[in-house]
């Protein structure tokens, strides 16, 4: 060896328990899909099968909604507040104490690196249940009266890009708030969630709180659709987010959506640079850019573009693209068939519009579904890959001469879920966020996440907010409004 | 020329350096930590690793047969190995420099050089005469590298021209025969800003190394203030289409911190700087724990401490 080439050190494979099949986890129990119909999830990075998981059909929704009711009216909303808390803490305990597995299961499934799996995922995902376990016994400081009552029976779907974290997004508040639920995991991505079934059982949750059935968007369609569901929380496309806000407008439940975003990341004159190139490939890099809040366009005053383009070249070409096992892999694999094949879309229509494409060199496997990491300079506001959302590892660039060149830019897009700052200076730091419409910004930092901080979107990307005491409050009612 | 020598163009070029953001620069660092070296990988490094220790000690208890000692040990760190590189460098006081040379020499380490901390190491705080004479008489005794400390206080107080002109002065009586490391002591920098400023100052008035403590201060070596450093360096190639280098010293006691050093070059300089000529580890307890790691690889088990030898 005559230079420094990191051996491959990959994480064990024979920690992941994979069962060869899993059925749907109802009432406390795993069960066979009514009419036995059952799909493949396979690992991205290999297209290897992992296990067969059940479909869930409209029949098998009524009767995982059925065990949610029963299991609030009956068991979950008679509990005192502090046992509720008193499971959550368990459940949160449990996944620090299966981290590594997880971490295993979750890579394997969805195709990101298990670094980040291991350091980021599945820890924030244990933080969200302690958080929640904390907030149990005092709903009465969330904000929605002296009282507040839970909503009931809650439907909640949710994406592959997180699919442990986001399941805690959305199961950790829902019980804090003493609801019930039935969630469907997406197709891509369900084995962490039943894993997580497994945790529930570990921890004595009483049977029915916690319901989970896989398959695909009619699944989800049922169960948005099931009349016996008092609130839906989704997080997912703009495209399903607006189906599902047309297909119970006219009913009395409630949602929170969140949903796309097309984040500005804003590097001016006087940033920090070399911290911000770091921002910039962590805003956008960061789980193959499969990432609703990424920085996927990059907005630099035009000063200082040359340079901090250059740099960022050569910070890409030290990417390692690869086995998402491999402890040492930056970028893995890109989740599925279809997700590949629309960032190969959108990313076309980069060139075909004028934008220069770039990419480090470098080898991806021949199995699996991969796409390196890739700029696009001189992009205008009116391509589309600065407008539409790729959710791959493909960023466009842009610049601006003026900070109110680059707040105007920033804002001029659909979307407002996030934006990043990069400055030295702390005024204009807060005059930046001040006209950014953004529901998250970060400044001099990106992707960070935290269970108490509300997190959530303006414009088309979504409705509501979920983490701290604003995320809590959407599984809340007032005395007034309380259910059934 | 970037700058003109005096102090106003010094101060204007430094004042236009970008900012270091301490958040990002630790972030960074410690997501370079989590870097997993193993195998043939590992190997190399501590191999790599053996090579670029400048083997020191810097007591005032420090004695001829002590030196001679720590001379052998430079040159066949692992007696019963002799597949073990030398290390890069032993660094001494001033007066054991003769002492250290004459010994390397007739044991076949020719190729070992001898540092000195010359300039009032390690505070720094003499007349610029006496650093002067400090460094000529290292020069005189042998020395190959002189390794030099700034003047804090002046830097602190906002004297870069003072500090520029004096690491000038020292490079000039350097001139070929000795390769001048200039220590800037982070610890009492303290704020990254400072060790970017300091890194370029030193650069520009002609440091072949820039180190970043004496030893005696805490906290030394980093991993983000190496980052910063090398940030510095990787920067001032793109600028001057000079690689000058970088070492680390103090606090670097293990294996896996050596290693931490390795990875931090690798992905941040690059690995052009991955060779003793434009890295060096100062340490002296890291040596034996390199050789038991190496011994571990190869015999797949731990040795007691008693199968390294103790200088």
């Amino acid at each position: 060896m005559s230079s420094f080439e990191y051996a491959s050190a990959p994480e064990s494979k024979a920690i992941a328990n994979i069962a060869s099949s899993y059925g749907l986890f109802i009432g406390g129990k795993f069960v066979e899909p009514k009419k036995g119909k059952s799909f493949n999830t396979i690992n991205p990075a290999t297209e290897e099968l992992l296990s067969k998981v059940g479909y869930a059909d409209k029949l098998d929704i009524d009767a995982a909604v059925k065990s949610a009711r029963s299991a609030f009216t009956k068991v979950w909303s008679k509990l005192p507040a502090k046992e509720r808390g008193k499971y959550l803490y368990r459940i949160a305990r449990i996944l620090q104490e299966r981290a590594r597995e997880f971490a295993v299961v979750e890579t394997l499934d969805n195709g990101k690196p298990i670094r980040e799996s291991r350091d980021t995922d599945i820890p924030l995902a244990a933080a969200h249940f302690f958080y929640h376990a904390g907030w149990a016994d005092k709903l009465e400081y969330a904000g929605v009266g002296n009282k507040p009552k839970p909503l009931g029976v809650v439907g909640q779907i949710i994406p592959w890009n997180f699919p442990l974290l986001m399941l805690a997004w959305k199961i950790a508040p829902a019980l804090a708030a003493g609801n019930t639920v039935v969630l469907k995991p997406a197709e891509t991505t369900p084995l962490t969630a039943l894993l997580f079934a497994q945790v529930c059982q570990q921890a004595g949750l009483p049977d029915g709180v916690v319901n989970i059935v896989t398959g695909d968007g009619i699944t989800g369609a049922a169960l948005v659709n099931h009349p016996d569901i008092n609130k839906i929380a989704f997080t997912g496309s703009t495209e399903v987010g607006k189906a599902i806000a047309r297909s119970i407008s006219a009913t009395k439940k409630s949602a929170t959506l969140e949903l796309g975003g097309k984040a500005a990341n804003i590097v001016f004159e006087d940033a920090a640079i070399d911290e911000a190139i770091e921002g910039i490939v962590n805003g956008i890099f960061f789980n193959q850019g499969h990432v609703c809040c990424a920085g996927s366009r990059l907005l630099i005053q035009e000063n200082v573009s040359d340079e901090v383009i250059e740099k960022l070249k050569k910070r890409m070409s030290l990417i390692r693209v690869g086995d998402p096992m491999d402890k040492n892999t930056d970028l893995g694999a890109i989740n599925s068939k279809e997700q590949l094949k629309r960032i190969h879309e959108i990313s076309n229509t980069g060139d075909a519009e004028g934008a220069n494409r770039w990419s480090p060199e470098c080898k991806l496997p021949a199995k699996g579904y991969w796409y390196p990491p890739t700029i696009f300079t001189g992009v205008s506001q009116s391509h589309r890959i600065a407008r539409d959302e790729i959710f791959g590892p493909v960023l466009s660039v842009l610049t601006f001469r003026t900070p109110a060149e680059g707040i105007e830019k920033a804002n001029n897009s659909m979307y407002g879920l996030s934006a990043g700052i990069w400055s030295d200076k702390g005024a204009k730091i807060l005059w930046a966020a001040k006209q950014l419409k953004a529901g998250v910004i970060w400044a001099n930092t990106f992707n960070k996440f935290d269970p108490a901080s509300p997190f959530g979107g303006y414009k088309e990307s979504g409705w509501g907010r979920e983490g701290g005491r604003h995320g809590l409050a959407g599984y809340l009612a007032s005395d007034a409004k309380a259910s059934k | 020329m970037i700058i003109d020598g005096s102090e106003s163009s010094l101060k204007k070029f430094l004042s236009e350096l970008p900012p270091v953001d301490q958040v990002g620069a630790e972030a960074r660092a410690s997501m370079l930590a989590t870097r997993s070296i193993k195998t043939t990988s590992k190997a190399w490094a501590i191999d790599m690793a053996i090579s670029m220790v400048d083997l020191t000690t810097l007591e005032g208890a420090d004695s001829a047969g002590k030196v001679k000692a720590l001379c052998a040990k430079a040159v066949r760190p692992d007696p019963t190995d002799l597949t073990v590189p030398s290390v890069g460098a032993i660094c001494v006081y001033n007066d054991m420099v003769k002492i250290a040379r004459t010994e390397l020499n007739s044991i076949g380490g020719s190729e070992v050089a001898v540092a000195a901390v010359a300039t009032a190491f390690p505070s720094g705080r003499a007349s610029l005469n006496v650093k002067k004479l400090d460094t000529q008489d290292a020069i005189d005794a042998g020395a190959n590298e002189i390794d030099m400390v700034i003047d804090r206080g002046a830097f602190l107080s906002g004297h870069l021209g003072e500090v520029f002109d004096q690491i000038k002065i020292i490079k000039e009586l350097c001139g070929n025969k000795a390769h001048l490391k200039v220590i800037l002591e982070t610890g009492e920098l303290v704020t990254y800003d400072n060790v970017r400023k300091a890194s370029y100052l030193a650069m520009l008035a002609g440091a072949d190394f820039i180190k970043t403590s004496t030893g005696k201060v805490a906290p030394a070596a980093t991993a983000p203030v190496v980052l910063v450093m090398l940030e510095a360096v990787r920067d001032y190639f793109t600028l001057t289409g000079t690689r000058i280098g970088v070492k680390p010293a103090g606090g670097i006691r293990t294996t896996k911190d050596a290693i931490k050093q390795l990875v931090l070059v690798n992905e941040t300089a690059g690995p052009e700087w991955l060779k003793p000529s434009l890295f060096r580890i100062g340490a002296s307890a890291l040596l034996n724990d390199l050789l038991m790691q190496r011994m571990k690889l190869r015999t797949g088990h731990y040795a007691s401490a008693n199968y390294v030898t103790m200088d």
